[in-house]
């Protein structure tokens, strides 16, 4: 049995993709396999770790509890999507360097994308709205507390600029 | 692991969302946010899926003075947001503060998480505690299921296979009522272990005229109890509680500590709507409630 196939076109990092593919297919693995960004991770495969985060049309989703074809004609912004276009780095990754945010790296991602929408609509938040902010997203290497220091350090690299 | 195979839908339209949930085997998919951990773990595979993502008017969300109107596309992120929804009927957003973390908000719906009927759901217990009911319709009619009717059991609606829950809603907080939301979990963001939303109503004279406790966590569906006079007598709302639940015990809790939460999480949560009640009685006018609502959502 072939199984039917679905067009699906994003914009993604503000660059139109199509790609066919059928309905199963996660958001995660359509960027990853299908169009070859392998910077979203994925971890748990349901919804937990938070490693999959991507933006959609701005806001945080879980890439992994989507199929790609409900996402598609919507934008999607990943990680490879939050350097300048020069190549320089966003803030929140500039952040992380400066803070040393991320031992492996696995969980970063996820942890860029979800602080860069939390500080577009929070850029001054205090320490609980921080904690909640990145409570959905899980880090085994860090204990966190350097990520945290990454958001506010993040928060004041973009009030300077 | 990934999903398995499922024929696809994706209807712009009501009538044509029901017209595929008609066919046999077919399952809506909203928010996904239940639905496709279930099938990334191959839990469940679904014959079609009709994606009711893209049909247009279930979106809106509505506040009158009657009480608030989910449509089944509304998320759990906008519900919380809606300062119209907080105002007349701030329990909404207490509950809402606790369901998973913001990225899971951004996708899961309102509708949705009734229609899965979690036993540790947060909105089955608000929509239980408030009376409210579910608005489902078919091919074959349209119908309204209230709250007391609609959980049959563990992820178990009282909703036919065809039939697409299209609203919910949940009635306005009366004059001179206060409410309050508290729940226990491992970690924040986590399905809770016990929880409980209490809603209070005072009378003109300032007393309790009447006090509602509904649970999740501690039974197969959200129970209800009516607080009234325990409140009325100021006698021990945990005692009272701690009785009146019939807890099971997991992996993650004992049947004893669900049944001490309880009494723990009653106690502070009818402090909270009671404290609350007597404020909105002092300020004693419509519209005087703040949207945010002050002390609520502890824990
Ligand atoms: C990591 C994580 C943590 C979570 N924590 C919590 C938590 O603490 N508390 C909590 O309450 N929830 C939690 N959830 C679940 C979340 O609230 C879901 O959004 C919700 O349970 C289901 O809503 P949905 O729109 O995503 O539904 P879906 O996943 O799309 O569907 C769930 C079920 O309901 C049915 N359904 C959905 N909509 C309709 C409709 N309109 N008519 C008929 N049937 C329908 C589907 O067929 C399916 O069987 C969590 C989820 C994740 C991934
Ligand atoms: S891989 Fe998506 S949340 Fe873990
Ligand atoms: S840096 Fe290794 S998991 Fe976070």
């Amino acid at each position: 049995m072939t199984e039917e196939t679905f067009e699906i076109v994003l914009t993604v990092n503000g660059v139109h993709r199509a790609a066919r593919a059928p309905a199963r297919r996660l958001l995660s693995d359509l960027l990853r396999h299908d169009l070859g960004l392998t910077g979203t991770h994925v971890g748990c495969e349901h919804g937990v770790c938070g490693c999959c985060t991507v933006l959609l049309d701005g806001e945080p989703v879980r890439s992994c509890l989507m199929f790609a074809v409900t996402a598609s004609g919507r934008a999607v912004t990943t990680v490879e999507g939050l350097a300048g276009p020069d190549g320089r780095m966003s803030p929140v990754q500039q952040a992380f360097q400066d803070c040393h945010g991320l031992q492996c790296g696995f969980c970063t991602p996820g942890f860029l994308c979800t602080i860069t929408a939390f500080l577009r609509d929070t850029p001054r938040p205090t320490d609980e709205e921080i904690l909640e902010a990145v409570s959905g997203n899980l880090c085994r290497c860090t204990g966190y507390q350097n990520i945290l220091r990454s958001v506010r350090r993040a928060s004041d690299l973009m009030e300077e600029s | 692991m990934k999903p398995p195979p499922f024929a696809y839908t994706a209807p712009r339209t009501v009538d044509a969302a029901l017209e595929a949930l008609a066919e046999p085997g077919a399952k809506v998919l909203a928010g996904g946010q239940s639905l496709i951990p279930l099938l990334n773990m191959r839990l469940a595979a679904p014959a079609r899926l009709v994606d009711i993502n893209g049909v247009a008017g279930l979106g809106a969300l509505e506040a009158t003075a009657a009480g608030v109107r989910a449509g089944a596309l509304v998320r759990h992120a906008a519900a919380g947001r809606s300062e119209g929804a907080a105002r007349v009927q701030p329990l909404l957003r207490r509950a809402v503060r606790h369901v998973a973390h913001p990225a899971v908000r951004n996708r899961g719906t309102v509708v949705g998480s009734l229609a899965h009927a979690d036993p540790a759901a947060e909105l089955p217990a608000v929509l239980a505690v408030l009376g409210g009911a579910v608005e489902a319709a078919s091919v074959r009619g349209r119908r309204t299921i209230p709250a007391g009717a609609f959980f049959a059991g563990p992820l178990e609606p009282a909703l036919a296979p065809d039939e697409l829950a299209v609203s919910a809603f949940f009635p306005a907080a009366p004059p001179r009522s206060g409410s309050a939301f508290a729940e226990t979990s491992r970690r924040h963001g986590d399905y809770a272990l016990a929880g409980v939303a209490v809603t209070v109503a005072l009378g003109a004279d300032g007393t309790v005229r009447s006090a509602r406790a509904g649970y999740l966590g501690v039974g197969a569906t959200p129970l209800v109890l009516d607080l009234t006079s325990v409140a009325a007598e100021g006698a021990c709302a945990a005692a009272f509680a701690r009785e009146n639940v019939d807890p099971d015990g997991d992996v993650h809790a004992s049947a004893d500590y669900r049944r001490h939460l309880a009494g723990v999480l009653t106690d502070r949560a009818l402090r909270e709507a009671t404290a609350e009640a007597l404020a909105e009685a002092r300020l004693d006018g419509p519209g005087a409630r703040d949207g945010d609502g002050g002390g609520g959502g502890a824990a």
